[in-house]
């Protein structure tokens, strides 16, 4: 069942890629789309039994993969509670993605490419979770990156598009770079790369040191940190984080699958996944804490800003990360995982809202064209709340759940990073709540603003092409109606928007509460049920504390752009540097391209010209070539190609050799 | 049978009766590029035969053959373990492809261009067969003059200079190799690689005979700073001088570590790994950024050439079996692939003739077949897990974190600044727009160039999904090179490099924790 689940995207992404052309547009969608929702229901069955307590944890093998010395790397499908969570997230999300992009990617000329690489996509995340090796892991690591890569620069006519991928992939790179040092030093240490095996021999090396770069260090923290370094990546946490608003320029629904719900939350799988190591370095764990914290704030500070619609959902995500991260960091690794889960369903939600605004504005994104969408395209603001009421919190949607209970353990974890995460985690909550309902005031509220916008103003031409448009709008709407989406993309909004109110009340008790927690993860990852009983223990305060976060952001966010607008122009003109400095995203681009992009380039023209040309070239073969010019008449004389003077040394050679074997 | 014998002198016999075919130049053409393929492919077959016949379980040569020539100075004695046998493989499987590549873009002198590569099929297939230390000589040096002929006759407009830079980079290598090998023969008594493998040297003379054999094979390699001819000849050769030039004389610098360097000369390897690493280390981020500025295609393919070469000297000394097989693996691997994308470049020279990236662009619309074929070359260069590229630069730096976590962490940013500039490449080749009209008429790839790039695109699936088809036979054999290695003394480097290449470290305070 489980080889079943995950390699029939890999064949409809063969079927739909390469026959694309063959079979038509329709039949590569009907395809992968068809294929997926099977993978999703085959997810659900299994993810039903483990829930149920009835599935036993399987390690299903496939085939032998590399063998060299002690090395022993196998393709395998591990199933247990953790990915089983892993496989109902990715399969339900790219499931209802690819029935979302029926509507969304209708017009495109290549859409068989497009579900193919969804599905290709679906088939590495897969390959991912289920991986029962680090080194399968990073097949799947690099897969998804991959496939993010293509999808970013789908539309590879646009500059914007290409320089994005390259950058999502590059920084990736950084981030695997980290990983792969990782993995090496694990087989190092463990002598296996098997995850089973690894975890078990955890406590045996659990303080001693080793070398690395010439120092003396815990052997643990070093190997998390390096694996943390590729978490960072793909994850998008603080330092390697700059591709993730950029990968923006790819479709939206790409956003919703890959840049929201699934693969930038493998960092966080991964930790998870390898809990028991990082359990054994408190180093480790402080430091996960922290990135994970200043990632939540600085997204949700930068998020405040924006005025792309996507762009502000993408900091959202990061942020969202970060509080992934933190809950990890503190030990509450059941709880990461919950919020992990919901975060998929809103998150989704949220995006392909967007997708749906962004499909009835005519590709115009920034929300300062936006205004009073709310009665044109009623379904899509509800949904759109419902994403938004679960993203900040509000009492018992999913994001209520999974949210406080991140605070409360950062709390409870007692430790000095958990009350630092503790105190960042709430003033983000604020922040949260005050950028996401500014999203939803922007673009619902208000008066219509797209008479100013290309996109629309496009529309409007194309639409009345011929005629005389004298008539005039004074409304800000340049007589542009939007239109509410095809069912085809309001079935998906629907579905998430269910599991965005629902997912938290349904699963807590399983993900979180100490001793059904315990019975359900059974093991696959490191749950502390003293921690999530202490959660229960917390003071009264800590438990209102995200409530009133929620209030708060919103009250803000209403008082500055539905009640006095003026309000967000009275900051831009007294503090320009804080806003130019949010707007900027903390200057993280400028740099990165001064201290790394301008250097490399500049060294390489400078070892090209200066080095190979200048000096291993000069004094090297053209140096001789000039003695040999000035020197030699000798060669002359032979009158011959070079061919044959190197025959001559040779034949020369031959037989000084001869001679001096024979003295 | 002696099939060795029968792969290295059919090539050299087709040769010759294509240089006295009769008719007029077309018809000789024609006829040429027929012959040329037939016997191609029938090295092909003769070399899979060989693949199913040889026994993976040990480490001795096979197939092994002697016939006397010229006493006990220069024996034809041939034979082929397991590192041989895969080259070999990888020579007679570009072959046919490097004949199909050039079927429509060679027009000048037909016969004399086929009979270049049947002769340089046939040395180096014997450099790989040889098992006396002065036949190897011959056909190690001879390979050489073929690849003259193919860029000085039917390269670029800088033909002469690049063949001559190439001639005197290898020039004095090759003298200083031949004194070392007159100096071991007289001291072991024998030209018998096998012989001479178990020789045990004195340790003195093993250190100038190893930098005497490391002026040869790091101009071969190309390492750096030896490496500025490489670029100049591929960017003269034509493609599929390139291919051969990339797919398999690149290895022979490789070969001759593992086969002479790394077990003749063990003690000096282990001392010297100090020396082959920084090279290497330089060699990965100084070349890497210098492909990342290239203008030319061939150039930046040239470039990255030496970065993956520098892998490979990694692994090598690295001393550990996975160091050793993934160098070899990486060998095998880079002959796929960059020997592949130098044939996709091929495809898009032969219809705008230039090398110049900034004038191509947008081919993913107007050759949806080409850019798909690149995609998978690019992403087998950057090393995707699932191609072969991956599956040997994770050997090559997992074996070599057991020796030098130094070494291993300047190498490994090398996965990174090669994803740059191949995507960087990729994205101004295949994506954006056509840089002008001439460039958007370019028609797809035609069923000649799929039946050439598929093979490979194959191969390196299979060696990246399954690689144990092409470890197992290799293993018995690096398993032996390994023994000789084992306990040997490695240099102390002034920068710190874990040095004991089993499990170093674990200086482990168990105890300590107890006592708490």
């Amino acid at each position: 069942m489980i080889t079943l689940l995950v390699f029939l995207p890999l064949l409809t992404a063969l079927v739909a890629g390469l026959g694309g052309r063959a079979i038509g547009h329709t039949a590569a969608k009907a395809i992968t789309t068809g294929g997926l929702f099977v993978s999703a229901a085959l997810a659900w069955t299994i993810f039903i039994g483990f829930w149920l307590n009835e599935a036993p944890a399987t390690t299903v093998p496939v085939l032998d993969w590399i063998e060299s010395g002690a090395l022993r790397v196998q393709w395998a499908l591990k199933v247990d509670t953790l990915t089983a969570v892993m496989l109902v997230v990715v399969t339900s999300v790219s499931a209802l993605v690819h029935l979302y992009s029926w509507g969304y990617m209708e017009e495109d000329p290549s859409q068989s490419r497009f579900f193919a690489y969804l599905s290709l996509f679906t088939f590495a995340m897969l390959m991912l979770v289920t991986a029962d090796n680090l080194v399968q892991m990073f097949f799947g690591w690099e897969g998804v990156g991959l496939a993010s890569y293509l999808l970013i620069g789908f539309w590879y006519t646009k500059p914007s598009a290409n320089a994005a991928a390259i950058k999502a992939f590059v920084v990736n790179r950084v981030g695997d770079f980290g990983f792969s040092l990782g993995i090496f030093a694990t087989f190092l240490v463990f002598g296996t790369v098997s995850i089973d095996a690894i975890v078990a021999a955890v406590p045996q090396h659990a303080g001693q040191t080793f070398s690395f770069l010439g120092s003396t260090v815990d052997v643990m923290t070093c190997l998390c940190l390096l694996l943390f370094i590729g978490a960072c990546g793909k994850s998008a946490q603080l330092g390697l984080h700059t591709w993730l608003p950029d990968a923006m320029e790819g479709p939206t629904p790409v956003s919703a699958l890959i840049h929201a719900a699934t693969m930038v939350t493998a960092g966080v799988f991964m930790v998870c996944r390898l809990s028991p190591m990082f359990e054994a370095s408190e180093t480790a764990l402080a430091v996960v804490t922290i990135v994970g914290a200043c990632t939540a704030f600085f997204a949700a500070t930068v998020g405040m800003v924006q005025n792309d619609i996507k762009r502000v959902i993408a900091y959202s995500t990061c942020s969202q990360l970060g509080y992934m991260f933190f809950a990890a960091g503190t030990g509450a690794y059941g709880v990461a995982m919950f919020h992990l889960f919901t975060h998929a369903f809103f998150k989704a939600l949220l995006f392909l809202g967007a997708g749906s605004v962004i499909h009835a504005m005519h590709h115009e994104q920034d929300m300062r064209f936006y205004g009073g969408l709310r009665k044109h395209i009623p379904i899509t603001f509800w949904m759109m709340t419902i994403g938004t009421l679960a993203l900040t919190g509000f009492f018992f949607t999913a994001g209520y759940y999974s949210k406080d209970a991140i605070l409360e353990a950062a709390y409870a974890s007692g430790t000095a990073s958990g009350t630092f995460a503790f105190t960042v985690g709430a003033v983000v909550a604020l922040l949260t709540s005050f950028y996401s309902w500014r999203l939803v005031f922007l673009t619902f509220f208000g008066a219509p603003r797209w008479a100013g916008s290309e996109h629309i103003q496009h529309a409007v031409h194309d639409a009345h092409h011929g005629h005389d448009h004298a008539h005039h709008h004074d409304d800000g709407t340049a007589g542009y109606h939007p239109h509410e989406s095809p069912l085809s993309m309001l079935v998906p909004l629907f579905v998430l928007g269910a599991g965005a109110l629902l997912a938290g009340i349904i699963w807590h008790g399983a993900f979180v509460e100490a001793e059904p927690g315990a019975a359900f993860w059974r093991g696959s990852l490191a749950f502390d049920t003293h921690l999530m009983h202490a959660l229960h223990e917390v003071p009264a305060w800590v438990v209102w504390t995200p409530s009133i976060a929620f209030f708060a952001g919103l009250g803000l966010a209403w008082n500055a752009y539905v009640r006095r607008p003026s309000i967000p122009k009275w900051w831009r003109n007294e503090v320009p540097g804080l806003y130019e400095f949010l707007l900027r995203k903390w200057y993280f681009d400028e740099l990165y391209n001064a201290i790394f992009v301008r250097p490399s380039l500049w060294f390489g023209r400078l070892f090209w010209t200066r080095g190979d040309q200048q000096t291993i070239d000069r004094f090297g073969p053209d140096g001789a070539a000039e003695m040999v010019v000035v020197g030699s008449n000798l060669a002359r004389r032979f009158q011959s190609g070079y061919v044959y003077s190197y025959a001559l040394v040779m034949l020369v050679g031959l037989a000084a050799a001869a001679a001096w074997m024979m003295r | 049978m002696p099939i060795l014998s029968i792969m290295i002198l059919l090539p050299v016999v087709a040769a010759l009766v294509l240089l006295t075919l009769p008719g007029d130049a077309d018809e000789r053409a024609g006829r040429a590029r027929v012959a040329a393929l037939a016997t191609t492919l029938v090295e092909l077959l003769a070399g899979l035969w060989l693949w199913a016949e040889f026994d993976p379980s040990t480490a001795a040569f096979q197939f092994a053959e002697a016939l006397p020539l010229f006493g006990p100075y220069l024996t034809w004695s041939l034979g082929i373990d397991g590192i041989a046998l895969m080259l070999i493989e990888l020579s007679v499987f570009l072959m046919p492809l490097c004949i199909l590549a050039s079927w429509e873009s060679v027009k000048t002198r037909v016969p004399e261009y086929m009979a270049a590569f049947l002769l340089m099929e046939s040395l180096m297939i014997g450099t790989f067969a040889a098992r006396d230390i002065f036949l190897f000589y011959l056909f190690f040096e001879g390979g050489l003059i073929p690849m003259f002929l193919i860029i000085g006759i039917w390269g670029g407009a800088r033909r002469i200079y690049a063949s001559y830079k190439f001639f005197l980079y290898t020039l004095l290598g090759s003298v200083l190799m031949l004194v070392a090998m007159l100096w071991m023969v007289g001291f072991a008594g024998s030209t018998d690689i096998g012989v001479l493998a178990r020789t045990d040297f004195p340790k003195e003379a093993q250190f100038w005979l190893f930098l005497a054999f490391f002026a040869s094979f790091a101009v071969k390699m190309p390492m750096w700073p030896v490496h500025t001819w490489l670029p100049d000849a591929h960017v003269e050769a034509p493609t599929a001088g390139s291919v051969i030039l990339a797919g398999v004389l690149l290895k022979l610098g490789g070969y001759g570590f593992i086969r002479f360097s790394l077990p003749m000369f063990p003690d000096a390897s282990a001392q010297l790994i100090w020396l082959v690493f920084g090279l290497s280390m330089v060699a990965v981020v100084y070349t890497s950024l210098v492909a990342l500025v290239q203008h030319d295609m061939k150039k930046l393919i040239a470039y990255s050439s030496v970065a993956h070469m520098a892998f490979v000297t990694g692994g090598l000394f690295a001393l550990n079996t996975q160091g050793l097989e993934g160098a070899m693996l990486m060998m095998l691997s880079h002959g796929l692939v960059s020997g592949a994308l130098f044939l996709c470049v091929g495809v898009i020279y032969d219809r705008l003739h230039t090398r110049e990236i900034g004038r191509y662009g947008g081919l993913a619309d107007t050759m949806p077949k080409y850019a798909l074929v690149l995609l998978f070359f690019t992403m087998a260069s950057v090393g995707l897990p699932a191609t072969s590229g991956f599956v040997a630069e994770f050997l090559v730096l997992l074996g070599l974190y057991q020796t030098s976590t130094w070494a291993t962490f300047v190498l490994t940013t090398g996965i990174i600044l090669g994803a740059a500039y191949m995507l960087w490449l990729y994205a101004r080749v295949a994506y954006g727009k056509a840089a002008g009209e001439d460039t958007r008429a370019m028609p797809d790839l035609s069923l000649r160039e799929v039946a050439i790039l598929a093979p490979i695109v194959a191969a390196t699936l299979w060696m990246g999904i399954y690689p144990k088809s092409f470890m197992a036979p290799m293993q018995p054999a690096i398993a032996e090179v390994v023994a000789r290695l084992e306990g040997r003394e490695l240099a102390t480097v002034p920068t710190d490099m874990t040095l004991s290449p089993a499990r170093p470290a674990l200086i482990a305070p168990a105890h300590a924790a107890e006592a708490h």
